[in-house]
């Protein structure tokens, strides 16, 4: 493929937590100058590869070249001194510190021993304009920044670092479009600078649209190299999972109606500025879709229908009665039966250092317990049901959730809300950094939840999920209702064009009949 | 926003302690029967300046997201030293001091290599080592007594050119040459990353265990500093227990009035000496008015809470529940 000497290159590379073999005599080349896409499911070994190229972890056998000469770091400084920077998924940043401080932490600029601020200033907001971010103020604290302005501090913290190979994993994925639109070019112009950048992302259209190479892993292994564009989606998905790929998304099944109230309606639905006059009906058995960019009320309205929010205008109706959702306890009892299955699992969804067991009760110790005392039998039933039902891969309900993958984490915040038996579920973009497997996975329990009963409002940034999984798309800007899909006007096209509020230039469509 | 309102948002624990601060000390001043006067300064502040030391020396640590509750057992252990050593000609004078202030910086090394490399929580390994460390100065005092340069002690407890205490001189030093380099060093700043995230601080390559081993290491030099002050003001040596826990306490009490967060991350040494004066101040006013010495806890507590309630008025507000835990 290519015949230059690679800048980095590993062989053998071996690594085993306890008797999990994460990565399995992996090899891989990166060459100057290009974006190598790396491609897998969760668990597959992406990421472990990664922590050993940085030096988080050692690797137990197999060995590193950068730049011809053997390398081994210490830890993620030598990694960094030597010329690899990662962009990991799970923020590096220091939320009491400001963005000058974090972009240049591991090496500020000094003067008699003290940090040099007025050049650190200066090279923060010149590594600020390289990611294309200017806009962030350099004294800003990083605790008061959303998290996609957070992401764009982290490129330029990578930068900063003058890297020679960058390493970007799900980079990506709390961005907004604007702002991956960005990234994009700050990546492109890197590569044009003869950086080599490792690309992981489970977002193929991103991928097809920045990557040379593209390398598959599958279970520990790189499985295939490729150029990219030289295979189709399906192609690369049935490399990544080993079988073939079908049937991503279940059947929609034809909702017929049936002269009930909507299990949730919201009339004028406002938040101060956030949320405006936000008007809908979600049926039993239906799955609507929220769409639109990130950032553009979306997470507002699920917190408003949750009870999170103070100061709501507008009435929301369960089952046709008007009711005042004043807490989440109250969202959650059995009158009105919501559940929120929230977006960061890692701090609003679960307890990580308790076990699957604590962490499925926590929402649901009314099931049972009696007189305020936890009947341990009933609990054990129902959690072992649970654990059956959602498939979770844990060894024993006993462990702790930390030790679970991403994708296994994931179900367990949603099996914790299942529990409650809730009638209308609400998720925020619940498939976000998961596996194809694991996504699959997903989408057929929200249809089985919704052909039982459930009302579900999904959140999604990903549209393949928001045209495959839902029955009706309201698309979100600015606060509003841009745009109702339904059935088969719900196209990539359409999402994208009333996401970024312009008209798509089609004819009106008669409506499906 | 503009770059004062930055400085401002930066600095909002300070200044409020700096208020707090104001407000009570002009109470006490302007009631005062003597009225304000260069002695009423002097005895205030040679009163307070014990609790700043100690005040300092745990916001180090707190901002690293550990505590040390051995400070007050350190001054204790300090002082019963420096009432053996800090005695004699200006040289051995010299040496003495130095020993004492070696002997501080030994207590802290001693936690911050528990803590770092015996991985034990800060709040269990310093409760035991607080213990040995009164341990120690039992022995070396176990009843009250023995003396310290009498020339030296007044020269640090009295006044510079008659107006200024000179013990709030040697507070205001300690500030700006322990505090205000270290705040500034990658250290210093390492020891705020270390307390905000100490996960993200590893990932970034930020020098973690020298943060918190010089965080330790400092709180032990001031609780030293604090001591020796202390063996100034009292001329001898006591291992007494209960004031040693009381500075302990009343150390946390001073940090959170000075606006450092117990989460890590936040606040200033600054912020905590402003604390200490703060809740030293809140006795003497009871004592400008007259109240029964029996009301001084309660008083002491109330006020200590009415001040931390103030950090908490932005709750009030808030619009979206989740903030509440932020």
């Amino acid at each position: 493929m290519i015949a230059a000497e690679p800048l980095f290159r590993a062989a053998g590379l071996s690594k085993r937590y306890g008797g999990v073999i994460a990565l399995d005599r992996a090899d891989l080349e990166v060459h100057p100058g290009r974006i190598h896409a790396i491609l897998g499911e969760n668990g597959a070994g992406k990421s472990t590869l990664i922590k050993l190229m940085v030096g988080v972890v050692a690797p137990d056998e197999g060995r590193m070249t950068l730049e011809g000469r053997e390398v081994a770091f210490a830890g993620p400084a030598a990694a960094n001194d030597a010329g690899i920077v990662c962009i990991f998924q799970e923020l590096s940043l220091i939320p009491d510190l400001s963005v000058a401080d974090n972009i240049l932490i591991s090496h500020p600029p000094t003067r008699l021993g003290m940090i040099d601020r007025r050049t650190q200033r200066r090279i923060a907001e010149e590594a600020l304009r390289r990611a294309g971010a200017g806009d962030i103020h350099p004294r800003a604290l990083v605790r008061d920044l959303p998290l996609s302005r957070r992401q764009m501090v982290e490129i330029a913290k990578a930068l900063a670092r003058q890297p020679k190979i960058l390493i970007l994993d799900e980079a990506t994925s709390a961005l907004t479009a604007a702002d991956v639109t960005k990234v994009f070019e700050v990546l492109k112009r890197l590569r044009s600078e003869g950086l080599a950048l490792l690309y992981i992302s489970h977002r193929m259209h991103e991928i097809a649209e920045l990557a040379d190479d593209c390398s598959v892993f599958r279970n520990g292994r790189r499985i295939s190299t490729f150029a990219a564009g030289t295979k189709t989606d399906a192609e690369v998905i049935e490399l990544m999972i080993g079988r073939e790929y079908k049937h991503a998304f279940p059947d929609k099944p034809v909702r017929k109606p049936d002269g009930r109230p909507p299990a949730l309606q919201c009339k004028a639905l406002g938040w101060g500025d956030r949320l405006r006059d936000i008007s809908f009906s979600l049926h039993a058995g239906e799955i609507i879709g929220l769409g639109g960019l990130d950032g553009q009320g979306q997470r507002e309205l699920l917190l408003a229908l949750f009870g999170v929010l103070r100061d709501t205008s507008g009435d929301i109706l369960i089952d046709g009665d008007k009711v005042a959702i004043d807490s989440p306890v109250t969202a959650k009892s059995d009158r009105i039966g919501l559940a929120l299955i929230p977006e960061d699992r890692k701090t609003e969804g679960l307890m990580l250092p308790m076990s699957v067991r604590d962490n499925l009760s926590a929402a649901a110790f009314d099931r049972f317990s009696r007189l305020g005392l936890i009947d341990r039998q009933r609990q054990s039933a129902l959690i072992d049901e649970m654990i059956r039902l959602i498939e979770i891969k844990t060894a024993s309900p006993d462990l702790p959730v930390s030790a679970l993958s991403g994708g296994n984490q994931q179900k367990v915040v949603i099996a914790k809300w299942l529990m409650n038996r809730p009638r209308i579920i609400l998720l925020n973009d619940p498939t976000r950094g998961i596996d194809v497997g694991t996504k699959q996975e997903i989408y057929r329990l929200l249809r089985r939840l919704a052909d039982e009963g459930a009302a579900i409002l999904l959140y999604s940034t990903d549209y393949d999920e928001l045209i495959g999984c839902c029955d009706r798309v309201l698309v979100m800007y600015d606060g509003a209702v841009r745009r109702e899909l339904t059935g088969a006007e719900i196209t990539e096209r359409a999402l994208v064009s009333s996401a970024l509020n312009v008209d798509d230039g089609e004819p009106a469509k008669a409506s499906a009949p | 926003m503009t770059e004062w309102r930055y400085w401002l948002a930066e600095q909002r624990g300070t200044l409020l302690a700096i208020g707090i601060f104001v407000a009570m000390f002009l109470i006490y001043a302007t009631n005062h029967p003597a009225g304000f006067s260069a002695n009423m300064v002097q005895t205030a502040s040679n009163k307070a300046t014990l609790l700043a030391f100690v005040a300092m020396a745990q916001a180090i640590v707190v901002i690293t997201a550990g505590i040390d509750l051995s400070v007050g057992m350190i001054l204790t252990l300090t002082n019963c030293l420096a009432s053996w050593i800090v005695v004699g000609t200006a040289t051995e004078t010299a040496l003495g001091v130095i020993g004492v202030l070696g002997t501080g910086v030994l207590c802290g090394m001693i936690n911050g290599a528990i803590v770092i490399f015996g991985r034990l929580q800060p709040i269990v390994t310093t409760i035991a080592t607080g213990a040995m460390y009164y341990g120690v100065a039992l022995m070396l005092r176990p009843n009250p007594g023995g003396s310290v340069n009498e020339t030296l002690a007044d020269a640090l407890t009295g006044r510079l050119f008659g107006v200024v205490p000179t013990s709030l001189v040697a507070l205001a030093a300690a500030a700006l040459l322990i505090w205000v380099p270290y705040s500034r060093s990658v250290i210093g700043r390492a020891a705020f990353a270390t307390g905000s995230s100490e996960v993200a601080a590893y990932m970034s390559g930020a020098p973690i265990r020298a943060a918190k081993f010089a965080a330790y290491t400092l709180a032990g030099l001031l609780s030293a500093i604090g001591g020796l002050f202390l063996t100034f003001f009292s001329y001898t040596g006591e291992a007494a227990y209960a004031s040693g826990n009381a500075y302990t306490l009343f150390s946390i009490a001073a940090v959170v009035l000075g606006g450092v967060s117990l989460m890590g991350g936040r606040g200033s040494a600054i912020g905590a000496i402003f604390g200490a004066l703060a809740f030293r101040t809140i006795g003497d006013l009871l004592f400008v008015f007259d109240f029964d010495p029996l009301w001084q806890p309660l008083f002491q507590g109330i006020v200590l809470m009415l001040a931390v309630s103030i950090g908490a008025f932005g709750l009030v507000r808030v619009r979206n529940r989740l903030e509440w835990f932020g």
